[in-house]
C-alpha cells in the first residue's frame, strides 16, 4: 500500500501542466497525458493481490497502477512507462493507461471503461482449455457496470465455470459523476448475483477485511467450482485524472485513509512505529529511485513507432 | 467442394495441427448457420469449438483474452453487421494490444465477419464493411472470392499470428470448385483472374464473379481487360495493381461495399499518384441496402454496371 501510494505522489507531482483539462495548462511535465490516480484505493489492489501468484493473471482499468504494482511489477519499469521512456515496461508505447507487465502476469490496465472484463474472461477461458490452474483477478470500477460487458462477461465466466475474481473496485465516481446517480437497482454485487455470479461486500478502505473476504473467495474460484464477485467499496481521493480539481467532490475525511487505518490497527496489535516507519521509507526511497531511473531513461527510437504493430504487411505503413 | 465445406476444412486441419487453435462463436457447436463449421464440434469436443451465447462484444473479447493467454481463436461474428457490437474489442483491443503493450503480447486471432448483400435480408445483414477495418493499423483484411481460396487464406490466416478480418460472402457459400488442400496462398498476394491490355479491373469477393462475366461482354466489344482478384484488402498487393496499371494505363476498381470511401479509392488514388493514368471507381450507392428485390438490386453492382463503367473508362480520352 504505502508502494502504491508512494508512487502515486510522485506519478502526480511529474505530471502538472501534462494534459490540457479542467483548466490546466499544458506545460512541460515528465507524464504526459491523463494521469488517473489510484490515490486512496490502496488497500482494495493490495488486499486482493496478496492472494494471487505470479503465474495468476490480471486485467486493470485506466486506474491501474495499483494493482501493477500489487501483482509484482518493477517500480522502475512502471515509472519508465509514464515518462514515455524506452525502458518502461510498454517500451514507452502505453503509458499510464495501458501499462502492463505480462512477466507477473499482468495483462494490462485499459483505457476503455469495462474493457478488460471480457479479456479477462477469455485469459481465464484459455487456461481452462489449456488445463492450468492458475485463475485471473479481473479489476473494474463502479462505473463499468453500466456497460454491456459487465452483464456478458459475467454471464459468460458462469456458464463455463471459469476461475476468475471479479473485483469491482468502487470508488463512487464514473469519470467527474456520482455513480449513484447513474446507477439503478442495488448495484455491482446484486447485479453480480443475478447473473449467477455470488461473492461479497467489502469494506474497501480496511486492507485486513479485503484480504480475508479475498482470501474467501479466491479459495472458492480456485476450487473450479466458478466464479465470485467482491465488490470493495473505497473512494477516489484525487479527481478523474491528476489535473482535476475535483471541486465536485465532497470533501473526504483523513481517518477514512486506508493507509492510516492500517497502520492503526497494526500499531494497536503491537507492531513496532520503527518497522513502520522503515517500511514506509523503503517504499519512499524507492519510488524515489524509479523517478530518477525514468527522468534519465533512454527515449524510443522513432522506428519504434513503427514496430509490434503487425507481421503481415509490415514495412508497409506509409501506403 | 463449396466455399463453406473449404474453410470447415481449412479449420479442422489447423485444429488437427495445433491444439492452440480454437473455434467460438454462435451456432458453432450445430456447424455454424451457413455450415462452416460442420462436423468441428463432434471432432474436437465443445471444449474447443466453444458454443458462446449472443454477445459479440464479449465474444470478440472474449477471444483477445484467450490471444494474449496463449491460444489462436477462430472466431465468428456471424455476419459484419453484428460485428459492429464488437467495434471496441476489435479497434481498440485486439488491433492495439500488441503495440501498446509493447510487444509483450499479442494477439492472433480470426475473426470471421461474412460480408455482403444476401438476397432479401435488408440494411442489416447485407454490408460489406472492409474499408472500416483496412483502415486500422495492427488488422489485416481478407475477402475470398473461390473455395480454394477460401481454404488458403483462412489456413495463411491461422497461422499468420496477426488478428485478421476475414470476410466471406454470404452469396459464395454453395460455390463449388475442386480444392487443392496443399495450395498455399500468401496473404497480400492478388491474383490475376484474366490477363488484359485495355483496362486493368481489380476487384474481390463476389464481385469478381460479376466481373468475369462483365468482361467476357467486354471482349466480344473489342475490349481487352485484365482482371486482379485482390483477395486481400490489406496489405493489399500494390506491386500487381501497379505493375498491370502501368501497362493498360487504365484502371477500374469494382467492389460491392459503398462507393464513397470505399477500399477502392485507396486503390484509385495510389494508382494515379504513382502512375497518373485513368482511374475510375464502381461501388454500391450511398444507401442502405433495401428489403424489396428492385431495391436491394439497386446496391448490387453487378456485371452490367461493370461493363457500363468499362466501357465509360475506354471512352474517355487517356
Amino acid at each position: 500500500m504505502v508502494r502504491i501510494r508512494a508512487f502515486e505522489n510522485a506519478a502526480e507531482e511529474a505530471s502538472k501542466g501534462g494534459v490540457a483539462a479542467f483548466g490546466a495548462n499544458l506545460g512541460d511535465a515528465k507524464v504526459r497525458g491523463p494521469l488517473h490516480l489510484s490515490t486512496g484505493q490502496e488497500a482494495v489492489a493490495a488486499g486482493v493481490c496478496t492472494h494471487l501468484a505470479r503465474t495468476d493473471l490480471m486485467t486493470s482499468t485506466h486506474r491501474g497502477h495499483g494493482h501493477t504494482i500489487a501483482k509484482g511489477a518493477s517500480l522502475d519499469a512502471m515509472m519508465c512507462e509514464l515518462f514515455g521512456r524506452a525502458s518502461g515496461c510498454n517500451g514507452g508505447k502505453g503509458g499510464s493507461m495501458h501499462i502492463a507487465d505480462f512477466s507477473v502476469g499482468m495483462l494490462g490496465a485499459n483505457g476503455v471503461v469495462a474493457a478488460g472484463i471480457p479479456i479477462a474472461v477469455g485469459a481465464a477461458h484459455a487456461l481452462k482449455v489449456r488445463g492450468e490452474e492458475a485463475i485471473v483477478a479481473c479489476f473494474f470500477g463502479d462505473g463499468a457496470i453500466n456497460r454491456g460487458p459487465f452483464l456478458e462477461g459475467l454471464n459468460w465466466a458462469a456458464i463455463h465455470r471459469l476461475r476468475i475474481l471479479f473485483v469491482c473496485e468502487d470508488n463512487r465516481w464514473s469519470a467527474t459523476t456520482a455513480t449513484d446517480a447513474m446507477t439503478a437497482g442495488d448495484g455491482a454485487l446484486a447485479r453480480a448475483c443475478a447473473i449467477g455470479v455470488p461473492g461479497e461486500q467489502v469494506d474497501g478502505n480496511d486492507v485486513f477485511a479485503v484480504a480475508a473476504a479475498a482470501h474467501r473467495q479466491i479459495e472458492y474460484v480456485r476450487s473450479g467450482a466458478g466464479p465470485r464477485v467482491l465488490h470493495a467499496t473505497t473512494y477516489r481521493v484525487k479527481g478523474h485524472v491528476s489535473v482535476d480539481p475535483a471541486k465536485y467532490q465532497v470533501d473526504r475525511a483523513i481517518e477514512d485513509d486506508p493507509i492510516a487505518a492500517a497502520l492503526g490497527r497494526l500499531l494497536s496489535i503491537g507492531a513496532e512505529k520503527a518497522l513502520l516507519d522503515a517500511i514506509r521509507t523503503q517504499a519512499e526511497v524507492e519510488v524515489e529511485g524509479a523517478v530518477l531511473a525514468a527522468g534519465s531513461g533512454p527515449w524510443p527510437d522513432r522506428g519504434a513507432a513503427y514496430t509490434d504493430i503487425q507481421d503481415t504487411g509490415a514495412g508497409r505503413w506509409l501506403e | 467442394m463449396s466455399y463453406a465445406q473449404a474453410a470447415c476444412a481449412a479449420l479442422e486441419r489447423a485444429m488437427e495441427g495445433d491444439e492452440r487453435v480454437v473455434a467460438l462463436g454462435e451456432d458453432v457447436g450445430r456447424g455454424g448457420i451457413f455450415g462452416q463449421y460442420r462436423g468441428l464440434q463432434q471432432k474436437f469436443g465443445a471444449a474447443r469449438v466453444i458454443d458462446t451465447p449472443i454477445c459479440e462484444a464479449t465474444i470478440m473479447g472474449a477471444s483477445v483474452g484467450m490471444a494474449l493467454a496463449g491460444l489462436k481463436p477462430v472466431v465468428e461474428m456471424r455476419v459484419v453487421d453484428f460485428a459492429l457490437c464488437a467495434m471496441d474489442e476489435i479497434v481498440n483491443q485486439a488491433a492495439k494490444s500488441r503495440f501498446m503493450f509493447g510487444g509483450q503480447g499479442r494477439v492472433p486471432l480470426v475473426a470471421r465477419m461474412p460480408i455482403g448483400i444476401w438476397a432479401g435480408s435488408a440494411a442489416q445483414h447485407s454490408q460489406s464493411l472492409e474499408a472500416w477495418f483496412a483502415h486500422v493499423p495492427g488488422l489485416v483484411v481478407a475477402a475470398p472470392a473461390t473455395p480454394q481460396d477460401n481454404y488458403s487464406l483462412l489456413a495463411a490466416a491461422i497461422e499468420c499470428g496477426d488478428p485478421v478480418i476475414y470476410m466471406e460472402h454470404k452469396e459464395l457459400w454453395g460455390l463449388q470448385q475442386e480444392v487443392d488442400a496443399d495450395q498455399q496462398v500468401e496473404l497480400g498476394k492478388a491474383r490475376v483472374l484474366q490477363e488484359g491490355s485495355d483496362v486493368t479491373l481489380v476487384t474481390w469477393s463476389r464481385t469478381a464473379h460479376a466481373a468475369l462475366e462483365a468482361v467476357e461482354k467486354a471482349s466480344a466489344r473489342g475490349i481487352s481487360v485484365e482482371v486482379i482478384d485482390l483477395r486481400t484488402i490489406w496489405p493489399w498487393d500494390r506491386e500487381a495493381v501497379l505493375a498491370s496499371a502501368a501497362k493498360t494505363k487504365r484502371l477500374l476498381v469494382a467492389h460491392e461495399a459503398v462507393r464513397t470511401a470505399g477500399f477502392g479509392a485507396e486503390i484509385a488514388a495510389e494508382v494515379a499518384e504513382q502512375l497518373g493514368v485513368r482511374v475510375k471507381r464502381l461501388g454500391s450507392p450511398r444507401i442502405p441496402v433495401g428489403y424489396s428485390k428492385p431495391l436491394e438490386d439497386e446496391a448490387r453492382v453487378g456485371s452490367g454496371k461493370i461493363l457500363e463503367a468499362l466501357e465509360t473508362l475506354m471512352q474517355a480520352p487517356m
